[in-house]
């Protein structure tokens, strides 16, 4: 968990998360991300071999909640004309966006 | 308005209490259109300078408030909230209103749905008056994060008034609303009422439906009230709370009725206090603060007795883990085809989309993105996002076990009072310690209000945390009763 982050990893996850970054915004980013990950570090002080993960609180006992799944029917959507009337660009069923394959 | 001035001033202002505000409408002396025309009037007088609403939603307020006047005349039942002037966080979608939570990439974006939260308190009666400021995404531990420019703290107005629900906590202090919604991540409700001098609830994960939040990371992520006083908390929280079949997290079990239950004395509680709560990096005027709420404890007839915590130190770096790889997948959204900003410079789909998001986003959000997807990517997953998953389990079964022994743990909300705009902007991981005292109960996913406990010899507000187990909120809400009574 001592895995420095370099420029090369920065460019990498901004293009993964389709980020742009300017060369300024990435120095910056660069530093940042190294100062968080050291901080983030002293989590491998911690033996937690064999603790079950916890990713949603309907997952720990005693906390008095449990997932509630409704039942699978089929139940009005939102207005198409009020979503669509909110992008960017539309043809008043799909959304239009640029193209994507050449042809 | 003076907005020039470099000169702290104070726009504190106590509001009328939620019952004596109903009681006059329910009886007619008191009209819901003049109410609101009198908050409108407030808000032009005061937002010039402490930039606390985004956007007023006029027409809607004097709509409902006209037909809460017409119901009263009529003698017909009104709702708990019947006329009570209410502000919104911008995180949380109202049909047809501005929501931009923050951020430039919303900018203009008008939702086609009321916020299960909203719809509530619009079912209640309440008059919603306007969107308010907060912190981009609700990324943020002071406001200044907002795309629109950071709300200034009434109290004291070149401080900060905390974050990221800043304009939530500052409106009530302000008297720019009776009460609020924000919504609470890492400690966005409790640290900004604190350094504002309002009570702010957070509740049990899946107390209050989280239809219409717009997700920061939902695991996490909860709505919930500030008010002036711990009873009209209370109340607001009776509201909003509930099951809602749009979110499947949200809680079946039955709402009491927390303003009666707040009512309730504190006498024969347990109070915890974990050690790890004042150590380093704890203001001696805060501890001070909260050592005298404390006492005032003891006099109610409390019981006060040591707990341990000894997983607190790892709440942060776990909490920034789980927080950013949320953040990271539910931010994906934001890509210019449905709603919000699209570059126009783009020829390319994928340009679109990064162009757009580069565009769209500001510093710290995007700062948190790259830090989640990079603690979710090959090869750092189980290091970072597993880790983080398995410490989360180890503070919220710690809690658990404290919980079996006492009734309430208390606090301080923050390490310091409001700090000063600027301060800690230019270092993130500064700002993000400042949350050391919260993000354990965001991670456990138990209840808490902060409470007004006392000043600075400056003058600023120190707030007390409540914490209590799972849906146990009742218990918080009598023990912030008690600490509020021993205020002057």
């Amino acid at each position: 968990m001592t895995a420095k982050v370099n420029p090369d990893d920065v460019h990498r996850v901004a293009e993964l998360a389709h980020l742009e970054l300017t060369p300024q915004e990435a120095q910056g980013m660069l530093h940042d991300l190294n100062a968080i990950l050291d901080h983030v570090a002293q989590l491998s002080e911690l033996d937690t071999t064999g603790v079950t993960p916890l990713a949603q609180m309907s997952e720990l006992e005693g906390a008095g909640g449990a997932a509630s799944l409704r039942p699978d029917v089929v139940l009005p959507s939102l207005d198409r004309a009020a979503v669509m009337s909110a992008a960017p660009e539309t043809d008043r069923v799909f959304f239009k966006v640029p193209k994507v394959i050449e042809r | 308005m003076p907005s020039e001035t470099k000169i702290a001033q104070s726009y504190v202002e106590k509001p009328k209490t939620l019952a004596d505000l109903r009681a006059g409408i329910s009886r007619g002396s008191v009209k819901a259109a003049d109410l609101a025309a009198s908050y409108y009037d407030r808000i032009d007088q005061a937002n010039p300078r402490l930039n606390v609403y985004l956007s007023l939603t006029q027409e809607r307020a004097m709509e409902q408030a006209t037909r809460v006047d017409t119901a009263a005349a009529k003698g017909d039942p009104l709702g708990p909230l019947a006329g009570i002037p209410v502000g919104i966080k911008d995180v949380l979608v109202m049909q047809g209103a501005p929501t931009t939570a923050g951020s430039k990439i919303l900018k203009g974006y008008r939702p086609p749905y009321d916020a299960t939260a909203v719809r509530k308190l619009d079912a209640a009666g309440a008059v919603l008056l306007g969107k308010i400021n907060c912190d981009e995404f609700a990324m943020g531990s002071s406001n200044e994060n907002s795309a629109y420019g950071p709300v200034r703290n009434p109290v004291d107005t070149e401080r900060v008034p905390g974050g990221s629900s800043g304009g939530s906590a500052a409106a009530v202090a302000a008297n720019m609303a009776v009460a609020t919604l924000g919504s609470d991540t890492g400690g966005s409700i409790r640290q900004p009422a604190s350094f504002c001098g309002v009570v702010g609830v957070l509740p049990t994960y899946g107390r209050v439906s989280r239809y219409g939040l717009i997700a920061f990371a939902s695991s996490l992520d909860r709505v919930g009230p500030f008010a002036a006083n711990v009873r009209d908390a209370a109340t607001m929280l009776g509201v909003i709370a509930g099951h809602d079949p749009k979110d499947a997290t949200s809680s079946p079990a039955p709402v009491p009725d927390y303003a009666t239950e707040s009512d309730k004395p504190a006498e024969g509680l347990r109070i915890g206090v974990p050690a790890e709560y004042f150590g380093e990096g704890l203001d001696p005027e805060v501890r001070a603060c909260i050592e005298g709420g404390i006492q005032a404890l003891e006099t109610a007839g409390c019981t006060v007795k040591p707990v341990s915590l000894p997983h607190t130190r790892y709440a942060i770096p776990t909490y920034y883990l789980v927080a950013t790889a949320e953040a990271s997948a539910n931010l994906a959204r934001f890509d210019g085809v449905r709603y919000g900003y699209r570059s126009p410079a783009s020829d390319t789909l994928s340009a679109m989309y990064s162009h757009s998001r580069d565009e769209g986003f500001g510093a710290e959000v995007k700062r948190r993105i790259l830090l989640g997807t990079y603690a979710l990517s090959a090869g750092y997953y189980d290091a970072y996002y597993l880790k983080a998953q398995q410490v989360r389990r180890l503070l919220a079964e710690e809690f658990l076990r404290a919980f079996a022994k006492v009734d309430a743990i208390v606090t301080p909300t923050a390490p310091t009072p409001a700090f000063k705009l600027g301060e800690k902007s230019g270092d993130p991981l500064a700002m993000y310690l400042a949350d050391i005292y919260t993000v354990t109960a965001s991670l456990a996913g138990i209840c808490g209000v902060t409470v007004p406990c006392g000043v600075t010899k400056a003058g600023l507000p120190v707030g007390m945390q409540v914490l209590a187990a799972h849906l146990n909120e009742s218990t918080a809400f009598r023990v912030a009763r008690a600490v509020e009574a021993a205020q002057g």
